[in-house]
């Protein structure tokens, strides 16, 4: 399993190359939209992009919706991480 | 009373000569050639046309937002690029842009092709979309040129999107005169773009088109032509009623004066000189501009056999044998859906440069060809009207008629 440290670093670095932005603006409250300047374009690439980076289901789910943050974004990762573990992965 | 008059007040370009309308300035008058042999596509089995007149170190990343990027192949980036410093050149601003009179009609021959390929790349060994990318429809859509340029540009006018290939920009020109003439718009950016892609040299080279002299093709008009050189790039003209140009104290470039738009039904790919004719003489006519009134043709003429002689004969049949004529195929390559667009804003160069700019490659003039006056030399004289030929597979064959401003 993946530690929480490790996706976090993970997590930000396909902020950072897939919407060119500066590690300095990803903290865990960093508002996606708001902050980061993402939209629902962005929303669609971040989970591909995600899903490819940690080889588990991001998308298409409603806990996928209340992402509002860099933080509940680490957090749905890391469920899905725990998650994929638990049923042996796939 | 509805518009009767039409000028351009602004120009962009992008071609093989770098960015903007100085680069194609330069490129024509040092008689450079942006055509090169694309070794990236050795390895492509049965295509036999290897040269290109590509955009070289373009970045889009280097003059367009992420946000705008993202949607954006490589032929909506020269687009958007290209109608920036149109748009800049007419002294247009944001509120101008956004009050709903200035719209966009550009169009390409296709959507992106290097997108579709990278997509079918993906799709096509596994049959899987997982990596589809949100951008990707909007960079292969065919309006991804005008969507992107509006979006760009925040232009809420009305966007056309014309696509009908070698043709497609010159129809942008005339759709505009008619857009402004009917009163729908007073301001429309109009032009066309395409990127090289070996998928669209292949168009012409499974035709038996496709040119593969290296150094010296195309050779519009020459008696040594061995076909088309595909060119990458974008022109983008503003087109505005006179009264919005004079309201708005616009600096008027050129007047659009003629439209000539006819449809040859006897082959889908043989060019028709009677329809290439009946063509020049609806802009002619429409221009209300006679054929001793003509100083110059910018031929449409892309190194064809067939082709080229047909256009040949139909200027000889309206204009006479002496008019000078030249095609600007071999400085940029065919440019495709840009072309109409960038060789009218050739046009302008030599207009306020009192100049004709020869065929490049051409050395020895085709017997067939010599009906009409195909220029070697560069020609110092007063161009004041020119008609400039856009002909395209599918029976398309556009005409416009270009007056300098005075």
């Amino acid at each position: 399993m993946t530690g929480g440290n490790d996706a976090w670093k993970r997590i930000s670095a396909v902020l950072c190359r897939e919407f060119e932005l500066e590690p300095g603006e990803i903290t865990k409250e960093a508002r996606l939209g708001e902050d980061l300047g993402l939209d629902s374009l962005d929303g669609v690439d971040m989970v591909v992009a995600l899903e490819k980076e940690f080889g588990v289901k991001v998308g298409n789910n409603e806990d996928f919706r209340e992402v509002r943050t860099c933080g509940d974004l680490l957090a749905l990762v890391e469920q899905r991480l725990a998650g994929n573990a638990e049923g042996g992965g796939k | 009373m509805p518009p009767t008059r039409f000028v351009i007040t602004g120009m962009g370009a992008v071609s093989a000569f770098g960015i903007g309308v100085q680069s194609l300035a330069d490129g024509l008058r040092r008689g450079a050639s942006g055509v090169r042999v694309m070794d990236e596509w050795t390895a492509i089995r049965g295509l036999e046309s290897r040269l290109a007149a590509p955009v070289e170190d373009f970045d889009p990343k280097e003059h367009l937002p992420r946000t705008h990027r993202r949607t954006m192949g490589p032929m909506a980036a020269y687009a958007a690029v290209a109608a920036r410093e149109a748009v800049e050149m007419a002294g247009l601003g944001e509120e101008e842009l956004a009050c709903g009179r200035a719209g966009v009609i550009i169009g390409s021959t296709t959507g992106s092709p290097s997108v579709y390929e990278d997509f079918y790349r993906n799709y096509l060994p596994d049959e899987t979309v997982e990596d589809v990318r949100s951008g990707t429809f909007f960079r292969i859509m065919g309006h991804t040129c005008a969507a992107n340029v509006s979006q760009t540009l925040g232009i809420t006018g009305e966007q056309w999107s014309p696509s009908s290939a070698c043709t497609t920009s010159t129809q942008a020109i005339g759709l505009a005169m008619l857009l402004i003439g009917s009163g729908r718009q007073d301001i429309v950016v109009c032009g066309g773009a395409d990127e090289v892609h070996p998928t669209v040299t292949m168009i012409f080279d499974v035709l038996g088109a496709g040119a593969k002299r290296e150094g010296k093709s195309p050779a519009p008009f020459d008696r040594g032509r061995d076909g088309v050189v595909c060119g990458g790039g974008a022109g983008v003209l503003v087109m505005e009623s006179l009264e919005s140009a004079r309201r708005r104290g616009a600096g008027i470039i050129a007047e659009v004066c003629g439209f000539g738009h006819v449809t040859d039904t006897g082959h889908i790919a043989n060019p028709d000189a009677a329809a290439m004719e009946a063509c020049i003489s609806q802009a002619l006519r429409e221009a209300g501009v006679s054929p001793d009134e003509v100083d110059f043709v910018s031929a449409h003429a892309t190194g064809t056999a067939a082709g080229d002689v047909a256009e040949a004969r139909a200027i000889a049949r309206v204009l006479g044998p002496e008019t000078p004529v030249a095609s600007h195929k071999g400085h940029m390559g065919h440019t495709l859906a840009a072309a109409g667009a960038l060789e009218t804003i050739a046009a302008v160069i030599m207009m306020r440069e009192g100049v004709v700019f020869p065929t490049l490659n051409l050395e020895e003039t085709d017997p067939e060809c010599a009906v009409a006056n195909c220029i070697t030399r560069q020609v110092e004289t007063a161009v004041n009207t020119v008609v400039k030929n856009s002909f395209a597979l599918g029976g398309v064959n556009t005409s416009i008629v270009l007056k300098r401003w005075q």
